[in-house]
């Protein structure tokens, strides 16, 4: 018997397994590497607002148990994101430092992309168990950074466009959502304690 | 100067209005033509071609990686869009200031100009790049029949205005339509810059421009306007497109420039088109690898400030 959770992570590979043929069978356009780019940043972006999703849709179909998913769904942006900067490093730059080097000072919108992926990496460290036990009370703090990371993923998706700014766009409301609920559940609460 | 102007093929031996339908094949016949006959300008195309170790890049990757954005924003739909556009019958209208304003369809325009092939550098602001064999002639050999006066200093150039085909005029898009670019006298006139009517020996891909569009090879690659119905020769600096949409980011100049970088994006490096994984950026050439041609034009230009 498969469990619900081996499921979710096949599932969560099904994008990278699709990457992998668009590859192989040579199906990336004309500016492959700048394909491989959008699509490993876009799948760590979309990882990242599911993983914010949980708490929503915990709270208003009643389902509970899903925090193994959350912590699912947020390992996958990190590792897409590893991709994505394994890509700029090797793929794109192959390892030219000191390209690398002139490219992050002379561009804004990839300081961005670094802090969201520092802070996603930190959330990745922090994400097991025993890390969350030893953590305690200062978790929850520390796992609040995601907001954060969602902001500086938006701000790098939009400071590399020239025109297109639909898909950030997209991306915007959808966090924008995602956030609201959250502030509408403070409020409820601060006013159910007064 | 590397490419000679001169026409160096009879005057019958160019375009029949009457067999302008089948002017692919007359193209591929121009670029023989003029290899073959004119042993002059085979060494320099073979020059540009091998001294330069330019390799064209696939033709499928120029024809399927283009910014249109009356069409859309997105490169690959553009080409598709893009074949919607009627380009037959076309006139370009030549006019401001001039002694002899003048309206020419493309047939007349043919006949009158000799097609050559420029193979060139093509630097796209967004940091990648290309190699292609353009068919065209010098934008110097247009302007001289309108006789330009001595007031006219700068060239603006206007796209076509046609919402039904181009449904992205219809928005504002961030950009004013129709589209517009500019260039001082001296670089329009400048004999690398020219108007091409093909690519790769055919007739130029409605997506790539068709059926005339500019092409200034030390400039990113917004300033070589597409589909062109008006060339205004005008005392001062006209608005171009991008640098009313965004003044700080994309100047009237847009020289190709590793120095000055996008206030968003390094230009240090680019992507060259049609490269495989793992193949490092090319390290970006001031002027696009032409300034030997033309830094002249902007020797006593502050290029910081002046982008």
């Amino acid at each position: 018997m498969v469990s619900k959770s081996t499921i979710a992570l096949i599932a969560c590979c099904l994008p990278l397994l699709l990457l992998g043929i668009d590859i192989a069978t040579d199906n990336l356009g004309g500016n492959p590497i700048e394909s491989l780019h959008i699509r490993l940043g876009d799948w760590s972006l979309r990882f990242l607002c599911l993983t914010l999703a949980i708490t929503p849709i915990q709270a208003i179909s009643k389902w509970r148990g899903m925090a193994t998913y959350r912590q699912l769904f947020g390992l996958c942006s990190f590792a897409y994101a590893s991709l994505h900067l394994l890509v700029y490093l090797l793929v794109d730059n192959s390892l030219n430092w000191r390209l690398i080097w002139i490219d992050l000072l002379e561009s804004p919108y990839i300081w961005f992309g670094v802090l969201c992926f520092l802070l996603v990496t930190t959330l990745a460290i922090t994400s097991p168990k025993y890390a969350k036990k030893k953590l305690g009370k200062y978790w929850k703090k520390i796992h609040r950074l995601i907001y954060p990371a969602c902001v500086f993923a938006l701000i790098h998706y939009f400071w590399q466009l020239k025109g297109n700014l639909i898909q950030p766009i997209f991306y915007t409301a959808l966090i924008g959502l995602l956030m609201l609920f959250r502030v509408l559940a403070w409020l409820k609460r601060k006013r159910g304690l007064v | 100067m590397l490419i000679k102007s001169k026409p160096s093929i009879s005057d019958h031996e160019i375009t029949d209005p009457l067999i302008f339908s089948q002017r692919r094949q007359i193209l591929k016949a121009f670029a023989a033509t003029t290899l073959a006959s004119a042993a002059g300008i085979g060494k320099v195309l073979a020059a540009e071609t091998h001294d330069n170790h330019l390799t064209a890049t696939p033709a499928e990757v120029v024809k399927n990686y283009t910014n249109y954005y009356e069409f859309s924003f997105n490169k690959q739909d553009s080409t598709k869009l893009a074949q919607a556009l009627p380009i037959d019958p076309w006139s370009v209208e030549i006019s401001g200031e001039v002694e002899r304003p003048l309206r020419l369809n493309l047939e007349q325009l043919l006949k009158q100009q000799t097609i050559q092939e420029y193979v060139y550098r093509f630097r796209c602001v967004e940091a990648w790049s290309m190699v292609v064999p353009w068919q065209g002639f010098q934008l110097a050999n247009l302007l001289k029949l309108a006789k330009p006066l001595s007031s006219a200093r700068y060239v603006k150039f206007t796209t076509l205005f046609n919402p039904q085909a181009m449904p992205n005029q219809l928005t504002s898009s961030g950009l004013n339509w129709p589209y517009t670019e500019g260039l001082r006298i001296d670089e329009a006139t400048h004999p690398l810059t020219i108007l091409a009517v093909g690519m790769y020996g055919e007739s130029l891909p409605k997506q790539n421009g068709a059926p005339l569009r500019l092409i200034v090879p030390w400039k990113y690659g917004f300033k070589s306007i597409k589909a062109i119905v008006k060339i205004e020769l005008l005392k001062d600096q006209p608005a171009t497109a991008w640098n009313q949409s965004a003044p700080n980011e994309y100047g009237f100049y847009a020289n190709v420039n590793p120095a000055v970088a996008h206030p968003r994006w390094s230009q240090h490096s680019e992507r060259v088109l049609g490269s495989s994984f793992f193949t490092a950026r090319r390290e970006t050439e001031l002027f696009n690898g032409y300034g030997d041609q033309v830094a002249d034009l902007y020797r006593d230009m502050d290029l910081r400030r002046f982008i």
